[in-house]
């Protein structure tokens, strides 16, 4: 194995990681592709807020309109969010629990390959005949009949891609369960650690019911099933209950990382041990397994009946109990600190009022008779954009500068970080704020236009502005990234100083085995305690130097993506669909269509047989070698010149 | 981990599929994942109990006069018996003996050969008499919900096969004792659905 700081040409820049199963690089291609679709789908919330600036405006139409929420809001959720929170977790919980890797790291790149490829086929739609149209949600009374294959882009392209993310979830369970250093006990795991376990367990709980639904779905358009058609003895709320029972966990899929993220900034800045650590888990715990007993307060006016009605509002409002021990944790770990108030702390600091509000307005959609006139109203849009961008995209900007210097050796602006967030929290306010009140005085969400002289007028326009003020923070913030590029290096452990976990411990740049040695973990904050006690070494470690193994790169979980995107054409050009067989939407032949299902599946199992057959025993670095990449490492810290070890 | 170790019984690990990392990481991922496909089986279950018997108007099909429980039974008792023979193999694999864990891991093969071959004429014959899968809500459910147990059946022979080609000369070790493990794990869990399926479809199909 050669060093980590060789000099390599562009091709081999690519193969590497295309190849890669290494938890840093995944995760920066994660970043890298979350970033990519966080931008889509905010560019396509901006061509929604120009459209509805002004009364019965024409910039948009109705059809289009109609695409842009629903791959808005689907891009933000599977492609967006769910990617950037994949790549702290890639990035930093191998770090904090002191592994080498994850468990399978095959697996973790066949994950991301097929997030990936699956998000890539997903936005094909907009070429190939029309984006889907029938909301996030895609209802199967409205998706059943939407003409053309835009459904069809949304049914493989979120089953390939949540196929990915369920083989991530897998992959961090055991990771977290197995891989912990020696003393890191469940008890002493780092917050962002504990939330990344619950997390993934409820992607393990809450994907098959998504993957189930979707597979009804997609042979009930491409295939001729009768799941939720009526006329054929079918029923159309079963989609809807296997969409929520995986829709509502998401959302606690989502937030509970941020949640960590926040857990782990507030301490180091608060310079303060992590107010009620055990009650923090707990509630953590809590608040997965009450995700599951929610789903139908989606489903309120449905006409489920008032029984169970009231089970899902009571299940509803006790979420907000864990959720609340969590504030005033938050709260409390900041009362009577030696605050810094950093980027990182500044968004922590905008966090905690702003998800309160969505949390608040969720527990009054909570109550089930006042939901009937909140239903589909701006008052939705106003509650879930709190949560998810007041809660969600804050921990994820606040975190990119928390932890950039670990990831990348390099360090956000600080001047440029504080202008975003103020321009970015200002604008993300005026934009939603106004929501509230757009819904309670009867606006309809998800539509195109309305009537001027409703009293909508003047909210929609400052709602707009917002949006726009939000673009610009975005766009400051990716300024701020590039700029970065070509700023000093960081070369240090503990960036912030007051660094308590173990992924501060390490010096950056990282060698590509993290840890020389696995450190000893002594107590909860195992490197605040290792500085409190004057140790310079970062750690004291609990193995002598010796080989590491490490395991072998594989281009094969590219080439299983790329076969299941193949098998989703032949699906989607299925000539027994239904829009096919209406005329609305082209097909294929049924040789074509069956050649590529059967030779794009072919592809991906030959890989996977390929794979059980081969011997993949991963290789050895010596203790030579270990000596040789840290002397190389220590010399490019001193000196910022790379090589010396061909 | 050196592939190439040689063990005697007296020197073989006492539990060889977890005395690595890598085999204990694996079945931990394994126990995992058949969590993660329990709900996926629940969600088709639900949606199987939810469609039963409904289709369109004037349908002439019910599950009472459909399902025909001697075939079920006999599909029943011989995947219920390639379970037996899989715990066999797992006997002789804690013992070192190889050619005891080929020869039941081989008898679990033919087993589930057996009850897919079952499986396939049951499917035949519906298809044959007119409850074809786009018949009806019910039909679409029926398949759904079997057809996936099949397919899992598909995949465990493909992947004990291919176990047995890949190490039939190379004996045991702790790199492949995991993999044996897993495959039979798997193969436990594929014999408790279809102990459901056999109990919610068939059973209470021609019962209820």
């Amino acid at each position: 194995m050669s060093s980590v700081t060789q000099k390599k040409g562009f091709g081999a820049h690519v193969w590497d990681y295309l190849t890669t199963v290494d938890h840093k690089k995944i995760a920066i291609m994660y970043l890298a592709a979350g970033t990519l679709f966080f931008a889509i789908a905010g560019f396509e919330a901006l061509l929604m807020r120009i459209q509805l600036m002004f009364p019965e405006s024409t910039f948009i139409s109705a059809g289009l309109f109609n695409e842009l929420l629903t791959m808005h809001g689907t891009t933000m959720l599977f492609l967006a969010a769910t990617p950037i929170i994949f790549a702290f977790m890639n990035a930093i919980v191998p770090l904090q629990i002191g592994a080498r890797d994850v468990a399978f790291p095959f697996l973790n790149s066949l994950g991301f390959w097929l997030f990936f490829i699956g998000a890539v086929f997903l936005h094909l739609s907009f070429f190939l005949g029309g984006a889907p149209d029938a909301g996030w949600t895609s209802y199967a009374s409205l998706s059943l009949y939407s003409p053309g294959h835009g459904i069809d882009f949304y049914i493989l392209g979120l089953q390939i891609s949540g196929a990915g993310t369920l083989i991530s979830g897998i992959n961090f369970i055991v990771t977290i369960i197995t891989m912990r250093a020696p003393g890191m006990t469940f008890m002493r795991m780092p917050l962002f650690t504990w939330t990344t376990l619950v997390s993934s367990s409820l992607i393990l709980f809450a994907f098959p019911p998504l993957t189930g639904g979707l597979f009804l779905m997609l042979v009930d358009r491409m295939f001729g099933a009768n799941f939720f058609d009526h006329t054929m003895g079918g029923n159309t709320i079963i989609w809807e209950h296997l969409f929520w029972i995986f829709g509502h966990p998401e959302v606690y899929i989502l937030v509970l990382p941020a949640f960590g993220l926040f857990s782990e900034i507030i301490p180091v800045f608060a310079r303060k041990r992590l107010f009620g650590y055990s009650s923090m888990v707990f509630a953590t715990i809590l608040i997965g397994f009450l995700g599951f007993m929610v789903w139908a307060h989606h489903m309120f006016t449905v006409g489920l009946g008032a029984t169970a009605n009231a089970i899902f509002a009571v299940a509803t409002m006790a979420i907000a109990v864990p959720t609340g021990m969590k504030v005033f944790n938050w709260i409390l770990t900041i009362w009577g600190g030696s605050i810094k108030v950093t980027v990182p702390m500044l968004y922590a600091l905008g966090f905690i009022p702003s998800f309160v509000a969505g949390g608040v307005t969720g527990v009054m959609q909570a109550t089930a008779p006042l939901d009937y006139q909140l239903h589909d109203s701006y008052f939705i849009v106003a509650h879930f954009h709190y949560v998810i961008v007041g809660g969600i995209v804050t921990a994820l900007f606040g975190s990119a500068h928390f932890y950039w210097p670990i990831m990348f050796n390099r360090a956000l602006n600080p001047k440029l970080g504080v202008l975003t967030f103020w321009i970015f929290f200002i604008g993300f306010h005026l934009t939603f704020f106004v929501q509230h009140f757009l819904g309670l005085m009867g606006m309809p969400r998800r539509v195109f236009t309305y009537m001027g002289g409703q009293g909508w007028d003047l909210f929609n326009f400052i709602s707009s502005i917002g949006a726009i003020m939000m673009g610009i923070g975005v766009i400051i913030l990716v300024i701020d990234v590039l700029l970065s590029i070509k700023s000093e290096p960081v070369n240090r452990r503990d960036y912030w100083g007051d660094g308590r976990s173990l992924e501060w411990a390490i010096e950056t740049p990282l060698p590509f085995y993290n840890f020389k040695q696995t450190p000893l973990v002594r107590g909860f904050d195992p490197y605040w305690i290792e500085k409190e006690e004057g140790n310079k070494e970062g750690m004291v470690y609990a193995e002598p130097l010796g080989e590491i193994h490490m395991p072998n790169n594989s281009i094969l979980p590219f080439i299983m993506s790329i076969g299941t995107m193949i098998a989703a054409f032949g699906a989607l050009y299925s000539p027994w669909g239904d829009q096919v067989q209406a005329g609305t939407a082209t097909g294929a032949p049924a040789v074509v269509s069956l050649a590529l299902i059967i030779g794009g599946l072919g592809l991906t199992i030959a890989c996977m047989i390929i794979r059980s057959f081969k011997d993949d025993l991963g290789f050895h670095v010596t203790v030579a070698e270990i000596e040789s990449i840290e002397a190389d490492l220590a010399n490019y810290r001193a000196t910022g010149k790379k090589g010396g070890n061909k | 981990m050196d592939i190439n170790q040689k063990f005697t019984p007296q020197t073989w690990p006492k539990h060889p599929e977890q005395a690595t990392l890598e085999g204990k990481n694996k079945l931990v991922g394994l126990w995992i994942f058949l969590a993660s496909d329990t709900v996926l089986f629940a969600s088709v279950f639900a949606t199987y109990i939810a469609l039963k018997d409904s289709g369109p108007a004037g349908m002439e099909f019910a599950a009472r006069d459909l399902y025909e429980l001697p075939l079920a039974f006999i599909m029943t008792m011989l995947l219920l018996t390639s379970s037996l023979t899989s715990v066999y193999a797992m006997y002789h694999m804690k013992n070192y003996n190889y050619s005891g864990v080929r020869t039941w891991m081989g008898i679990t093969v033919l087993l589930g050969l057996g009850f897919l071959c079952l499986e396939i004429y049951e499917f035949y014959h519906y298809v044959h008499i007119g409850f074809g899968y786009t018949q009806s809500a019910f039909s679409s459910a029926f398949f759904t919900l079997v057809g996936m147990h099949g397919l899992h059946v598909v995949i465990g022979l493909v992947w004990i096969t291919g176990l047995i080609i890949r190490n039939s000369s190379r004996g045991l070790n702790l790199y492949n004792a995991p993999k044996f493990f897993a495959a039979s794990l798997y193969w436990h869990f594929i014999d408790v659905v279809w102990v459901f399926i056999f109990t919610v479809v068939y059973l209470m199909g021609v019962l209820g």
